[in-house]
C-alpha cells in the first residue's frame, strides 16, 4: 500500500467517465453528427444524482442493494489493477482468481435485482445476461489459466507488469491470441456493439441495458458510473498486455499508459461505428471461439 | 521482425477454425484460399536459410494454386449452381468449434506420443498437420453439400503439406508437385460430379444419393 497507488486510484474514479465520452465522440464523428461534449457522462451522471429514486411495490432490498454492491465491488476492483508500470495498491499471489469473482459478484447481483422486479422483460435481459456470461467466464478463466501458466505467478498485479516488448518479440502468437480473446471479452463484458447495442432500447436485441430500465436516480447514476469504471479496468489489461511501456521514465509509463486507453476507447468507437451488431443466436458461437482461443493458448503452453 | 514459422502454425490452426465455425460457402472458399497463402509463406519461413530454386517453387505454386486457382473454380462453381449458404449441417457450428478445440488437443497429445526424428524444426508442426488432417476429415463427415466436402479434401491435402514439408530435406521435389497434381485433378473431378448431381437433383446435397433407386418412384 503506497501514496502512489492511491493517486492512481483517485485519478481513476475521475476519469474513466471520459472514456465513455471519448467513445461516442468518436461514434458521432463516423456518422458525421457534432455528437455530445467530452464530458457528456459527468453531466450524466450529476444530473442523475439530482433526481430522487422510484421503487416499485414488488422489488425488495435486494433491487435497492444491487447498485451499491455493484459499485462498491468495482471499486475494490480498482485496488487490484496496476496503473501504467507502477503496481497495484495491493497484490498477493492468487488475487486473479479474487478478480474474476468481484466481477461475477457484480453480475450475479444485476441479475437478481432484474428477477426482482418481478417483470417478465427484466427477466428475459437476466437470462439473456446468464447465458452470455456463462461462456464469456470460460474464455476469461481459460485466458487466465494460460498467462499463470506462461508467467508463473498467480498475481494479476505480476502479470500485467511482467508483460514486455521482448516477451511480445518471442512468443508473439501465443500473447496475440490471449489478447484476441481477452477483447472479445471486453466487448462482451462492457456490452459495447457485436453482442451488445448499448444504445438502443430495443425490446428483441439488448443483453445488459434490459436488467437496469427499472433502476432510477442515484441508482442509475451509479449503474453508470460502475460501468465506466468496468470498461477502465477490463480495457486496462488489454492495454498492460498490449503496450508494456515499462521504461525507467515515470511520466513515459504513465503517459504511454493514459495514452493507451484513450487509444483504446478510440477503437471500440471505430469497431462500434463500422460494426453491425451480431445476431442474438450468433453470439455464443462467438464467445465459444474466445473460449476456443484461449483454450488454444493454454494447449500450445503446455506443449513446451 | 522476422515472422517466424509458428505464427503462420497458428495462423493456419486459425483458418482450421474459421472453417468450422462459418455458414456461408462464400466465406468457406476465402479461408481456404487464406490458408493456401499461409502454407505457401508458411514454407518460405522454414527454409529461409536455405532458399533453393524448388522451395520456391512450391511455396509460389502452393499460393497460386490453392490461393487463386482452386478459389475461382468453386466461385464459378457456386455462382452456376445457385447456392449461399451451407444449410442444415450434420454437426452444428459452435459445436463444431468446440470439437475442434478437443481435436487441437488430441493431436497434441499424439505428437507427443509419435517417435520424431530429432532433426525436425518444430514439433508444432507435426501436430498442426495432424490436426488439419483431422479438421479436414470432420469436414467431410459433417457437412452435407457436395462442394464444401471438396473444400474438405483440399483441407486434409494441407495436412499432407505440412507435414511432408517438415521433413521436406528428405522428401523429393517430384513427390510434392504430385500432391498437387493429384488435387488438381480432384478438383476437375468433382467439378464435374457436381455438376452431374446437381443436373440429377437440382441440388448439391450428397443425402439424396442414397435415395437412388433403378426404377422410377
Amino acid at each position: 500500500m503506497n501514496l502512489l497507488s492511491l493517486f492512481h486510484i483517485l485519478f481513476t474514479l475521475l476519469s474513466a467517465p471520459l472514456l465513455l465520452g471519448i467513445l461516442s465522440r468518436t461514434k458521432s464523428f463516423f456518422s458525421g453528427r457534432k455528437g455530445p461534449p467530452l464530458f457528456q457522462p459527468y453531466y450524466d451522471i450529476w444530473k442523475l444524482l439530482h433526481k430522487g429514486s422510484v421503487y416499485s411495490k414488488t422489488t425488495t432490498w435486494i433491487f435497492k442493494l444491487s447498485p451499491i454492491l455493484g459499485f462498491t465491488s468495482t471499486f475494490t476492483l480498482l485496488f487490484l489493477i496496476p496503473f501504467g508500470g507502477s503496481p497495484a495498491c495491493l497484490f498477493f499471489q492468487g488475487d486473479i482468481l479474487l478478480i474474476a469473482y468481484l466481477l461475477g459478484l457484480l453480475r450475479f447481483f444485476y441479475v437478481m435485482s432484474a428477477l426482482d422486479t418481478g417483470s417478465s422483460f427484466e427477466g428475459m435481459g437476466a437470462s439473456r445476461e446468464v447465458q452470455v456470461s456463462a461462456l464469456t467466464e470460460v474464455a476469461l478463466i481459460l485466458g487466465f489459466v494460460a498467462l499463470v501458466k506462461y508467467f508463473g505467478t498467480f498475481s494479476l498485479s505480476e502479470i500485467l507488469a511482467s508483460s514486455s516488448f521482448e516477451l511480445w518479440k518471442n512468443s508473439t502468437p501465443l500473447l496475440a491470441l490471449i489478447v484476441a480473446s481477452f477483447f472479445i471479452v471486453f466487448l462482451t463484458e462492457n456490452a459495447r456493439l457485436p453482442i451488445d447495442d448499448p444504445n438502443t432500447h430495443l425490446e428483441l436485441t439488448m443483453i445488459h441495458e434490459v436488467m437496469v430500465l427499472d433502476h432510477s436516480g442515484i441508482d442509475l447514476a451509479m449503474i453508470f458510473y460502475t460501468s465506466a469504471l468496468k470498461f477502465w479496468i477490463l480495457g486496462s489489461w488489454l492495454i498492460h498486455l498490449l503496450l508494456p511501456f515499462h521504461t525507467e521514465y515515470f511520466w513515459v509509463n504513465q503517459l504511454g499508459f493514459i495514452l493507451g486507453m484513450g487509444g483504446l476507447a478510440i477503437c471500440v468507437g471505430i469497431i462500434e461505428s463500422i460494426m453491425a451488431r451480431l445476431k442474438l443466436l450468433h453470439i455464443p458461437s462467438l464467445l465459444v471461439t474466445a473460449g476456443t482461443l484461449s483454450a488454444l493458448a493454454f494447449l500450445l503452453l503446455l506443449r513446451t | 521482425m522476422i515472422l517466424r514459422s509458428e505464427t503462420f502454425l497458428i495462423l493456419i490452426v486459425l483458418t482450421n477454425f474459421a472453417l468450422l465455425g462459418s455458414s456461408r460457402l462464400a466465406a468457406y472458399i476465402r479461408t481456404v484460399a487464406v490458408q493456401g497463402v499461409v502454407l505457401g509463406f508458411l514454407t518460405l519461413s522454414i527454409h529461409h536459410h536455405d532458399l533453393y530454386s524448388r522451395i520456391w517453387i512450391i511455396a509460389l505454386g502452393n499460393m497460386l494454386l490453392k490461393g487463386f486457382l482452386f478459389p475461382w473454380l468453386f466461385f464459378r462453381t457456386i455462382e452456376k449452381v445457385q447456392i449461399k449458404r451451407e444449410i442444415e449441417p450434420i454437426v452444428g457450428y459452435t459445436l463444431s468449434i468446440f470439437i475442434g478445440a478437443l481435436l487441437f488437443a488430441l493431436s497434441l497429445w499424439m505428437t507427443q506420443r509419435l517417435p520424431l526424428p530429432s532433426q525436425i524444426f518444430s514439433s508444432l508442426s507435426i501436430s498442426v498437420s495432424l490436426f488439419t488432417l483431422m479438421v479436414g476429415f470432420f469436414l467431410i463427415i459433417s457437412r452435407n453439400k457436395a462442394i464444401t466436402q471438396a473444400m474438405g479434401y483440399i483441407v486434409i491435402e494441407n495436412g499432407i503439406y505440412i507435414f511432408g514439408m517438415t521433413f521436406m530435406q528428405k522428401a523429393p521435389m517430384v513427390v510434392e508437385l504430385g500432391f498437387l497434381l493429384d488435387l488438381f485433378v480432384a478438383i476437375f473431378v468433382m467439378q464435374i460430379i457436381l455438376h452431374h448431381i446437381r443436373r440429377e437433383f437440382d441440388s448439391l446435397n450428397v443425402k439424396y444419393l442414397s435415395n437412388l433407386t433403378d426404377w422410377e418412384t
